[in-house]
């Protein structure tokens, strides 16, 4: 094959672990999605600060590093280690990721109940090739160098469908795990959530580290809500603090169907996340919150998309972040309402407390409404600790740390409560307590 | 030795003096009233002997239990038994009630090198106080002050002061916007708090508040000094009068 020159400076190594990927067992089609994926990451190479949608975020610490794929199986990550990451749940559905790649020892998928499925991409791909093809249909790449370099990479990951009808009580945890062994590697987890009509799940995709090692995770998540259908979709971005994410979720949601996201974000050393969704049929609703809470030279950039392309749904939206150190926390809230999409009802805010002088916010609401009966509103704060507060809190006996803990808790709660799963909402509201000590 | 001793007490708020020599000297098992116009420097004095750093003190000496109070954090001084019932208490949403209260009587028993106390021992011991204010256990589930209407966040003061128990009560105004039956409970709450160990000043304004706590001393203060010092009958004079009747007819704000 020819093989495409890459922008920028670590282009041999990509080529080359281009390369090494094409003997892999993958089908026919999953060659080609990679070869017209490498060609066009080839093309765009990595954004630059140019690029409106990077404008805040530089990802040439990311660039200029030379990963290496981390093709096969490499970790050795044991059960235990998996404690902190897992809620104290034990009855959940749990797909581990040991750097990228699938560790059945380590899963507990036995109790999936009828009309769920759940495999690893590769297994997924061969064994429910109608299912697994749907893989690349519900993003696109043209213009996301990441997602272009994840689907030319892509080999492990999640595909989950719920088939219509079919209501999963307990939360489907993938939980993708590094560990030391992944030092200047690079992962690409590509999922697939198809959720079918009237269907209703909870999914929660966990990315941590057991180690405080440099490596780069650069996930894709395609979700697709049928009609009626609700996923609550929760992502934990929890990893080391010398680790690079990029992470993409893209979701399209049929008519009446609701899409509750949350994101966390309080690993890493610089993080980018995506989160994306279509109202692509009347009557949807989309709820997209988040929560990053950032120290030391943290950089986190969340962008979130709604495009209401038809009439009567809504969007809700709260993200709140707490800054302290040196860190730089950006948010970009993008809104489209078609023409079509008569009575939007939209909402967006935006609230950042800043611990430290020295940290930083960017927040970009950006609202283009094409559509003449619509409500949508947004809002952005930047405020810091209330000394009024803080002095009340001292003044009944509650030291200076113990109460900034408790306000930087009491900022995050409102979004926090929004959680509708027990061990989540409490665990990081322990982590809000604690994240500051 | 007495519980305070304020001596030639000087603050600002920014530029302004608003203490121009205080003293006042406060012995176990007395309640104090201190009473004046409004912009006299009432509610300064509280704030500094809780230790607000919105206010710098810029000259004199504050002493409680022999120590410079002057020099200790807030938070040591709560620790130390100082409590400053807020003529506007704060409100924190996000933290609740019960989390908070048992917060701050954790670290006040911390600091005495007495056990933590942990939430169903503290369920308990919330159950009594709440009786002693008259609230409703619904008050700990929300957050503090939060919502709550003007006699409720007062109540919510007199809650405080109730569970952490202090060796020296500075009421700020708590008697502003209540009606009477608040008023009472208010007023029901301190009396019972009195001990011969303990001492309560009263910042107030007018002299309702008075009918219901009985001081020892009663003492004007305005320009940023104490002008007068009495027992109870002076509250009624200055009810009566008016403040000019002390201030030689300059009581406004504090110039």
């Amino acid at each position: 094959m020819t093989t495409p020159v890459v922008a920028g400076s670590a282009t041999d190594q990509y080529v080359s672990a281009f390369d090494g990927l094409a003997g892999d067992a993958a089908p026919g089609w999953v060659q080609s999605a990679r070869r017209a994926a490498f060609e066009r990451f080839a093309a765009l190479g990595f954004p630059t600060t140019k690029n409106e949608d990077w404008h805040f975020t530089s990802v040439s610490a990311i660039a200029d590093q030379e990963f290496v794929l981390l093709s096969s199986r490499s970790g050795d990550v044991e059960r235990g280690e998996l404690a902190p990451f897992t809620f104290g749940a034990t009855d959940w559905h749990t797909m581990v990721f040991v750097n990228g790649r699938f560790e059945p020892e380590l899963s507990d998928l036995d109790q999936l109940p009828a009309g769920v499925r759940l495999r690893d991409l590769a297994s997924a791909w061969n064994e429910l090739p109608e299912l697994a093809e749907k893989v690349g249909r519900l993003t696109s790449y043209e213009n996301a160098a990441f997602t272009a370099l994840n689907t030319a990479f892509m080999h492990d990951g999640a595909v989950l469908e719920i088939a219509r009808e079919t209501e999963v009580a307990k939360p489907i945890h993938l939980l993708y795990v590094v560990d030391a062994n992944a030092a200047k590697g690079m992962m690409h987890p590509r999922n697939l959530i198809v959720v079918g009509r009237h269907a209703k799940a909870t999914v929660i995709e966990s990315y941590v580290s057991t180690t405080d090692a440099m490596y780069l995770t650069n996930a894709v998540t395609e979700v697709n809500v049928g009609e009626g259908a609700t996923l609550r979709h929760y992502k934990m971005q929890r990893e080391g603090l010398r680790a690079f994410h990029v992470g993409t979720i893209e979701a399209t949601q049929a008519k009446d169907s609701h899409y509750v996201s949350f994101s966390l974000a309080t690993g890493g050393s610089l993080v980018r996340t995506n989160v994306y969704t279509t109202l692509a049929g009347e009557g949807g609703g989309a709820t997209l919150n988040g929560l990053y809470m950032l120290g030391g030279e943290q950089h986190c950039d969340h962008q979130t998309q709604i495009v209401h392309a038809q009439p009567n749904c809504f969007s809700r939206e709260l993200y709140k972040g707490v800054l302290d150190g040196r860190s730089h926390g950006v948010f970009n809230g993008k809104v489209y309402v078609h023409p079509i999409a008569q009575k939007t009802d939209g909402k967006q805010t935006n609230n950042t407390l800043l611990l430290s002088d020295t940290a930083q916010i960017d927040t970009k609401p950006q609202l283009e409404i094409f559509a003449d009966d619509v409500k949508c509103t947004h809002g952005a704060t930047v405020g810091q600790i209330d000394q009024m507060a803080l002095f009340y809190l001292k003044s009944r006996g509650i030291a200076s740390a113990l109460a900034r803990r408790l306000l930087t808790y009491a900022f995050a709660a409102d979004v926090l409560e929004t959680i509708e799963i027990d061990e989540v909402r409490e665990d990081l509201e322990r982590m809000s307590l604690e994240r500051f000590v | 030795m007495p519980l305070l001793e304020i001596k030639g007490l000087r603050a600002n708020v920014g530029d302004k003096e608003i203490l121009k020599g205080l003293d006042l000297t406060v012995d176990a098992g007395e309640v104090h009233a201190v009473m004046g116009p409004n912009g006299s420097g009432k509610s300064t004095l509280a704030q500094v002997l809780a230790g607000n750093p919105a206010y710098e003190v810029t000259g004199g000496s504050v002493t409680y239990q022999g120590s410079d109070l002057l020099e200790m954090e807030p938070e040591a001084r709560a620790q130390a038994g100082v409590f400053l019932a807020f003529q506007y208490p704060v409100e924190i949403p996000g933290v609740s009630n019960a989390y908070f209260l048992r917060a701050a009587y954790n670290e006040i028993r911390k600091a005495r090198g007495e056990e933590e106390v942990d939430p169903l021992e503290f369920a308990d011991l919330m159950e009594e106080k709440l009786d002693f204010v008259s609230m409703d256990s619904s008050m700990l589930t929300r957050s503090v002050n939060t919502g709550f209407s003007g006699g409720e966040k007062k109540r919510n003061e007199i809650l405080q002061m109730a569970v952490l128990q202090p060796t020296l009560g500075i009421l700020d105004e708590t008697d502003s916007g209540l009606d009477i039956d608040a008023l009472r409970i208010v007023a029901d709450g301190v009396n019972r708090l009195k001990r011969p160990d303990k001492a309560t000043i009263v910042v107030t304004h007018y002299q309702r508040l008075l009918n219901y706590i009985v001081p020892d001393y009663v003492h004007v203060l305005a320009h940023g000094r104490i002008l007068k010092s009495g027992g109870k009958d002076l509250a009624l004079q200055l009810e009566e009068k008016g403040y000019d009747w002390v201030t030689d007819g300059t009581a406004g704000a504090a110039a």
